[in-house]
């Protein structure tokens, strides 16, 4: 997995790409836990360049969005597709996230 | 039905690639299309990873994975020996719960059991065994 973060009209921009599997989803809950804790409080997560995520991947988003709530913040998506967009959808996580076609859709929002 | 694969490894979450890469391979070789073989990974993914979590909670122990398969069938068998734990009797957790309620756990049985076309459990000579069945397009 791969992270790529950067800072666009007060939201951090995170790109993930690859695989959100149990061996690397703690780096994604780790990275974004320190810019939380930096005070960062708008995440618009771009999913483009992911091809796999477990529930180990869901579950640290989960706990990302429930910091961020303590702290008033948001956490948006965008990028969904294929089977990441499908386990989205079968976990009900499409329901509870704001998801965007696009980043600029999604930083209008903000 | 025959036996496609087998390996077996301590049950450790960084083991994980291991498995992956013979199921993956095996999954290819039986010529399941991509979109399948993804949701194989991630059934046997949750598979693994319960396993470590919660099947040797004081000891060490090993986990076997075997690949079965015929001509309508892929089936991989997860089996450990450690604590008695019947996955299938699992009950779902509530998709429709917001962030506030929805639990932390409980999302990795539901899948697994979403991308197998059928789990099943059985204890067996103090082990428990987890079978993934995936059925081949045009089989069965």
């Amino acid at each position: 997995m791969e992270i790529q973060t950067r800072k666009e009209k007060g939201a951090i921009i995170v790109l993930v790409k690859g695989r959100m599997d149990a061996l690397t989803a703690p780096e994604f809950e780790n990275d974004l836990s320190g810019q939380i804790s930096k005070g960062e409080n708008i995440f618009l997560i771009n999913l483009t360049g992911l091809e796999y995520i477990s529930s180990a991947g869901l579950r640290s988003i989960l706990s990302i969005s429930k910091k961020l709530k303590e702290k008033r913040g948001k956490i948006l998506f965008t990028g969904l597709h294929g089977p990441v967009e499908e386990i989205f959808t079968i976990s009900g996580f499409d329901s509870i996230f704001k998801i965007f076609l696009s980043e600029e859709t999604a930083l209008n929002e903000i | 039905m025959s036996i496609v694969f087998t390996i077996t490894l301590p049950a450790k979450l960084e083991n994980l690639q291991k498995m992956m890469r013979s199921v993956c391979d095996s999954a290819q070789i039986q010529g399941f299309a991509r979109k399948k073989i993804g949701e194989i990974e991630l059934a046997a993914e949750e598979a693994w990873v319960n396993i470590c979590n919660y099947a040797y909670p004081e000891q060490s122990g090993d986990v076997e994975v075997i690949g079965k398969a015929d001509d309508n069938n892929f089936i991989i068998e997860i089996i450990d020996s450690g604590i008695p734990f019947d996955i299938t009797a699992l009950s779902d957790p509530n998709i429709t719960d917001d962030v506030d309620e929805r639990k932390i756990g409980g999302l990795g049985v539901f899948l697994m059991k979403k991308m197998a076309d059928e789990v099943r459990y059985r204890r067996e000579n103090d082990r428990n065994v987890v079978e993934l069945i995936f059925k081949k397009a045009g089989g069965g």
